[in-house]
Order: C-alpha cells, then structure tokens, then sequence
C-alpha cells in the first residue's frame, strides 16, 4: 500500500502540522517507507489474540470522586504564552 | 582520596566516605561541577545547570549526616533526564516546544530522590521528546560519546550515559520506551536499568508513550543501581499504572552467587545482523556467566524481528495522542501573531516539533486515524500480546534471559540521522521488552576497537533482582565496568 502527497497532507492536517509544500515529497517518501516497515505486521496470524494495551493487562486504579488538591490556577498558567483574568488567550474564533 | 577517584567512583564507594568524613557533600558537588566546568564543553551533556541550588542542597545533606539521618544516597550529586519535571529548573524534554517551560511541580522520581537527599546538578541532554537513539535530534545539539567524540552516546538518555561515563557525576536518571536507558548504557559502557512497567511512577515524566515508558537508573555498577532503584520505585497515587508491589531493598538482597541459575540465550538475537565481533564479546560474557554457575539454554523468541513493526505502530500511536496537548494556548511553544485558532495549533507544533518528533506524530495519527485504525493499531497490539507471550513461554524454561543491547558498538555522528529505518533498527533487541513490560538492564560487558558495548539482561516481571544479582555477580569478576576513557584524549 503506497501514500500519496495528498494522503500524508490530510494526515498532517489531522495532526495539526504545517507540512512546507516543498518538504511534502520527502516527507512523504519517508512515511512510505516506514509504513512499508509496520506492514510486516500483517504477516504475523493474529487470529482471534486480544488486543494487549497495558503489559500486565492491568486495569486502572479509581479513586473517589473528591477533591484532592487545591486551586493551584495562578501556579499553574504561569507558564502560559498569554492569559488575562485567569482566562488563556487565543485568536478571535468567532467574529 | 584524589580528586581523580572521586569522577569514577561508585554511589557505594562515595557513600562510604560521607559516611566517615572523609569527604563531604559540598566538596563532592564542587569536584563534579568542577568536571562539568573542564568538559562538557566537548560533551555537550547538560542543557540546564543549577550549581548554586546544588550547593544549598549539598549544605543541608551534609547537615543530615552529621544528625545521623543520612539513606546512602544523602549527599550523592545527580543529573535528571530532561524529560522529569523539576519544579522551578527547565525542562525542556530537549525540544523548542518546551524552551521555555519550568514546571510548577516536580516528578514524582524526582521528589523521591530529594526526599532522600540526592543533590541535582542539572538537567541532561537527550534526543527531543526522547524520540531517537543517537542523541542526534535534541534542540539543544548532539551529545558526544566520551569513548570517542566523532561517535554518538546512543539514545534516547544519550545526555544521561555520557555525563556517567566521563565521570561528570555518580549516577543520572533516564527513560525507556524502546531502548532509551539499555542501548546508550551499551554505547557508554555504563550500568543501565529498565524496570518492569509499573515499578517506578510516570508522574511528572513528559510522557512519550505512556503504556510503554519507564524511568530508571544510570549508573556505574548494578550495586549502584541497586541502591537508586529502591529509592525511586514505589506505587504512586498520582499514577495510576504504578504497580501496587512490595519495593524490596534491592542492594540488602544483592547475592553474587548464580550457580544454578538458567539463563535463556534466544536463537534471534544471534542471527545474521549481528556483527561477528558483538556476536563473540557477548558469547565471552555469557561464557563468564557459565563459568560462575549459571546454566546457559537455547530458547527462541519467535517474533523479535516483528517486534520493531509492531513498536512503530504501537510508539507513535500513544505519541501522537500524547503530544496533542502541545498546542500553544496552554503552555510551550507559541508562534507569532498567529491569524486564527488553526494558524496558533498549526505553526506553533510545527516550529516547536523536530522532523523526528513530527514524523511519529504523523505515523501515529495515520495508525489511529479511522479506516486504519483496525489494519494498525489493533493489529499491532494483537502482535504485542504475542511477543508478550514467547516471552512468557521462555520464562518457563530459564530464569532471565541475555543477550546484545544494541546491534552494535557506538557510531559516527550523521551515519544513521539521515535513515529513520536504519536508526529503528538499533533497538531491535530492546524494544520487545517494553512491549511485554519487562524489566531489561545493559552492563559492559566488553570492548571492540576501543568502544564498550553491553550485554543485556532481561528479567520476568518484578524480578529486577535477578538481574541485579546477574549483574553484580558479573561485575565481582570482571572490570569492564571500571574502565574510563581517555579524557586528555576527549579534549585534546
């Protein structure tokens, strides 16, 4: 199975990346062939194996629903590129 | 003691001479800043410092010694992966993303190893998002193997093995997902630990691909990564994959004795790829192995070469959802005058993201995205639970199983960073392990042409002290792990 310019553009445009037009050739070239590379899964007879997602098969703990820590908010968006009254701020979405 | 022996000393060994005064935690943390101020700068290790830090906490471990609350680790000088979060210290996980992050809180391995009194020297180098396995694609420039300049330290943690191996600090911490602790430590020829998935918290460590990555020691001898390895291990409320089993004390339990203990040599880790070279250094230390008693069985591990398939499906999946957040609106990397909310997302993750970084998010989303989401991503986890299971086959037979770490010893700088397959391929005999979530350790097991290179250790779940015990045994009766490189030679 061969990737188009136009498939890895729509994959990028799902990932939120910004492919340059004159890097699309190469990136595409490279995906192509690491796809080539995962392909050799399907030469591998899973039939009827559970899917494993956590090595020891291990659910998650739950823990009660109550509050365990305290408002850290002014901490926390210190990091934050822009933020004004507690709020982060971002481009105008709707005019 | 010289100044000289205190670089290349063991945890064990500096512990000791705390512990009667020989030397103290200040004037230990001032050699090594003095090492880091000599020769990272033909290194390349450390993206952050924070000396004075340092001094303050080396001045208060001190305090606890002489108050007779000192753990062996109270005092010992260390350097943290840039992946673990360090409340108030940059962590930049070595991309442009996070450049200017200093995180509001700490990981959890990170307050465990406060807790005990270790003295943070900073923060080291690694391939960006520890996406790589040559060090090659940090924002922050290439790490140079202290064995050799022209040739890469190996990777992810390539930051972490080379600051042990020139002798810039005891121990380091580091991250595994597919081979990011075991193959530098195989390339620096230093002592690397990957733990069983759940024994050491993920909180706090920029995640990658969370059913895969754990934290473990860096270190020069298993004895020292027996000590680090109680101190960082434990459940975690904070993670809810952190393994709810008993922590032992590791080094307390070390016993060199292995006769009698069955060690599963796997047919697919000898086959025609492996050079001839690695293929007889790590028969030698197998046969090291045999000669202390141990019992040396063939067994076969079927699907080894289908591991690295189902890995870069499986990594770059739990990647790409992971590294969503990184959207410039919360925290990281924000382009400039962004013209809308799909401009911000947009610019700022492909200005802030490597071509690495980028790539995997891309093969991931692909994975994940819907019409493939069946052919790849449950296809590969089907895989998984079949490799998990030859392991577990074999684990019937013997009590660990050794092999190579890496296919080979350290390379040139450029020879691999333009292939992304050819780079793949450097953990094919790792990242299987972390598939099944087991516990793997590197140890030098020898040298060729003047380069160290690893033997690899795997354990059943749980059971890292065998492994430990392996190595420690190994390491009573050879000196591989003692020996230095030439530092004239690094700087001249």
């Amino acid at each position: 199975m061969s990737v188009t310019p136009t498939d890895v553009a729509q994959v990028a445009q799902l990932a939120r990346l910004k492919i340059q037009d004159t890097a699309l050739e190469d990136v595409t070239e490279r995906f192509g062939r690491i796809l080539d590379l995962v392909n050799e899964l399907h030469n591998v007879d899973t039939h009827n194996v559970e899917p494993m997602s956590n090595p020891h098969d291990m659910t998650q703990r739950l823990r009660p629903d109550t509050v365990t820590e305290t408002n850290q908010r002014a901490q926390l968006q210190s990091v934050s590129p822009a933020v004004e009254e507690g709020y982060f701020l971002v481009p105008k979405v709707i005019d | 003691m010289s100044d000289a022996s205190l670089s290349f000393a063991s945890i064990a060994e500096l512990s000791a001479m705390l512990e009667t005064g020989e030397v103290s935690s200040v004037e230990l943390t001032r050699h090594f800043c003095n090492r880091i101020d000599q020769y990272d700068g033909c290194i390349n290790s450390f993206i952050t410092r924070c000396e004075e830090q340092a001094l303050a906490s080396a001045l208060a471990a001190d305090q606890r010694r002489s108050s007779g609350d000192a753990t062996p680790l109270t005092g010992i000088p260390i350097a943290h992966k840039d992946i673990f979060c360090t409340q108030g210290i940059k962590t930049s996980c070595a991309s442009r993303m996070l450049d200017n992050f200093v995180p509001p809180y700490s990981a959890t391995v990170v307050s465990k190893l406060d807790a005990v009194g270790t003295v943070t020297l900073g923060k080291v180098n690694m391939d960006e998002f520890a996406m790589g396995s040559s060090n090659e694609t940090s924002f922050y420039g290439p790490v140079a193997n202290p064995w050799d300049r022209t040739r890469v330290p190996g990777g992810s943690s390539g930051g972490s093995a080379a600051a042990v191996a020139a002798g810039l600090v005891p121990f380091a911490t580091g991250t595994d997902t597919g081979g990011s602790i075991r193959q530098p430590a195989s390339l620096c020829g230093i002592t690397g630990l990957k733990p069983t998935y759940g024994r050491v918290s993920r909180l706090g460590i920029i995640a990658f691909a969370s059913s895969l990555d754990q934290a473990g020691p860096m270190t020069r001898t298993a004895e020292d990564a027996a000590i680090v390895l109680s101190a960082m291990s434990g459940i975690d409320p904070g993670d809810s994959t952190s393994a709810d089993v008993p922590v032992p004390d590791f080094r307390a339990l070390l016993n060199a004795d292995i006769r009698g203990l069955r060690i599963g040599v796997p047919q697919e880790y000898f086959n025609a790829d492996l050079s001839v070279e690695v293929g007889d250094t790590i028969h030698a230390a197998l046969a090291e192995l045999e000669a202390a008693g141990a019992q040396l069985v063939d067994i076969s591990l079927p699907h080894t070469h289908e591991g690295i398939a189902t890995y870069y499906v499986i990594a770059p999946a739990e990647a790409s959802a992971n590294l969503s957040r990184y959207d410039g609106v919360r925290f990281g990397h924000r382009c400039d005058n962004p013209i809308d909310l799909n401009d911000l997302y947009e610019r700022s993750r492909s200005e802030g993201f490597g071509d690495e970084v980028q790539r995997r998010i891309l093969v991931g989303t692909y994975a994940l995205s819907a019409g493939f989401y069946d052919a790849y991503f449950k296809k590969a986890q089907q895989v998984r639970r079949i490799i998990a299971n030859d392991f577990k086959q074999a684990f019937e037979q013997v009590d660990i199983i050794a092999g190579p770490a890496a296919p080979g010893v350290a390379f040139k700088h450029g020879d691999k960073a333009a292939d992304p397959l050819t780079m793949y391929m450097e953990d094919v005999y790792t990242l299987s392990v972390n598939l099944a979530g087991l516990p793997g350790m590197s140890i030098p097991a020898g040298f060729i042409n003047g380069l160290p290179l690893g033997l690899q250790l795997i354990g059943k779940a749980f059971d890292e002290q065998t492994l430990l015990n392996t190595g420690h045994c190994f390491q009573q009766r050879t000196t591989w792990h003692r020996s230095q490189p030439d530092m004239t030679r690094l700087t001249a």
